[in-house]
């Protein structure tokens, strides 16, 4: 492991993606994960210190077609205030609102948050149920080079994604969700602020005749990753959601997630917890 | 020892220079290199608030900084509060309602409370609470912290 010696803070994506090209660069956005881990040891400096603040490209919300675009840089306060997500992506809102405390969302983006990729990524969950695509750029060779990857296959363990060592998170593309489209966010924690997420759960579809259909269901701090749920969302999928259907989607449920036991909950208690709250909002979907 | 890099940033209203190690937070910087110990070391994790700076407007915990990203930007610090206007009447609702028993979280409580005063001019006891809930008083006095921010808020609206 090479040793910190630089710290560089470009201006445009362009120099910045074009210092990615060794790899050995430490990536801040906005600190909150990267100053206590690596203070404690968790997070080795590679050689250089990158500060990507000043790159305009990985800054704002913006409507860009039938989607949403927010950049890497956005802080969690920014998203929750965005009108843009106000009006079409509520359950990020929702997300936004039990995030860390006011000084946290204030200084963490969300290019951060996915990157963190952890289990317990509040953002993560609701990000997964609305089919969100991680935007990268890198510079194989003189020319930047920009692609889109399903949220759904970036995160392989606690901390580890598919990004590449030069490849930089530029944003994340969110689809428009049609007029009869629901979404919520639940997470359990012992206390609103601050506290890491004993659970989460997203879940969301298009509302029809009772049931809902384009089903997703994620779930958080249940497995290495935030999950999708296969089997719960083919249960759940175009369902009238009367209350035999919710129990038994709700049971499905708590049979898939693969939780385990540590300081914050067991995993009988996860399990509990996924069957007892999936069944709270499918049971709250139906009565809407 | 990490390699060190300057920055030039404004520093309660005023243009600073410091040099700082790439690897040192700005709670650090503030209290080590500048000398302003005002803003309190208290868990270093981002839990207690007791670190709450300003920095372009927004509140922020300053042991979850890297000093090198002050470069630039405009940092306020309890002893900025200390001068202004909103300072003086969030420093008289403290005493007024006893709001300040060990006196040690009392700094990060007012620049957060600035913070929130700022974004909601006449906040109701919901929204302080909320506000404040990533601050931490380990004598317990919330009832009475709340109640000074809340006083505050009323006084703006008088006219």
């Amino acid at each position: 492991m090479s040793e910190l010696k630089h710290y560089f803070a470009p201006t445009s994506l362009d120099q910045a993606v074009e210092r990615l090209k060794n790899g050995d660069v430490t990536i801040l956005a906005g600190g909150t994960d990267l100053t206590p881990q690596s203070q404690v040891g968790r997070i080795k400096f590679k050689q250089t210190l990158m500060n990507i603040r000043h790159v305009p490209q990985l800054s704002g919300i913006t409507r860009e077609g039938t989607e949403i675009r927010i950049g890497a840089l956005a802080t969690i306060t920014e998203i929750m205030e965005h009108p843009l997500i106000r009006e079409h992506l509520p359950i990020l809102v929702e997300a936004c609102d039990h995030f860390a405390s006011d000084q946290i969302r204030n200084a963490g983006t969300i290019g951060g948050n996915i990157c963190n990729a952890s289990p317990a990524g509040d953002m993560l969950i609701p990000l997964l149920v609305m089919d969100a695509c991680v935007e990268l750029a890198s510079m194989p060779e003189a020319k930047l080079y920009s692609h889109c990857m399903p949220l759904s296959t970036f995160f392989v363990g606690p901390g580890k994604t598919r990004k590449s060592l030069c490849e930089l998170v530029t944003g994340v593309r969110i689809p428009v969700p049609g007029p009869d489209h629901v979404a919520h966010f639940y997470k359990h924690g012992t206390r609103p602020a601050l506290d890491i997420s004993t659970i989460s759960i997203g879940i969301a579809g298009t509302r029809k005749d009772g049931a809902l259909t384009n089903v997703r269901v994620a779930f958080g701090a249940v497995a290495p990753t935030p999950v999708r749920a296969a089997q719960t969302e083919k249960a759940l999928e175009g369902r009238r959601l009367d209350a035999a259907a919710i129990e038994d989607v709700a049971t499905i449920a708590r049979d898939e997630v693969k939780p385990i036991d540590d300081v914050r909950a067991t995993a009988w208690y996860r399990k509990e917890m996924i069957h007892n709250m999936t069944k709270r909002m499918l049971t709250h979907v139906a009565q809407a | 020892m990490s390699p060190k890099h300057d920055i030039e940033f404004t520093l309660n209203g005023v243009k600073r220079r410091a040099t700082v190690d790439i690897t040192m937070n700005a709670l650090d910087m503030l209290r080590e290199v500048i000398g302003l110990t005002g803003t309190k070391y208290g868990c270093g994790e981002g839990e207690c608030g007791a670190c709450t700076i300003q920095v372009d407007g927004v509140s922020l915990n300053s042991c979850l900084m890297f000093a090198v990203d002050c470069d630039g930007r405009s940092v306020t610090t309890i002893e900025g509060l200390a001068n202004d206007g909103r300072g003086d009447a969030l420093r008289d609702a403290f005493v007024e309602h006893g709001a300040v028993q060990c006196g040690f979280c009392t700094p990060g409580m007012m620049m957060q409370a600035d913070h929130l005063l700022h974004k909601h001019e006449h906040p109701d006891e919901g929204c302080v609470k909320r506000g404040l809930e990533g601050n931490l008083c380990r004598c317990t006095g919330y009832k009475k912290i709340v109640d000074a921010v809340l006083a505050c808020g009323a006084a703006e609206v008088a006219p």
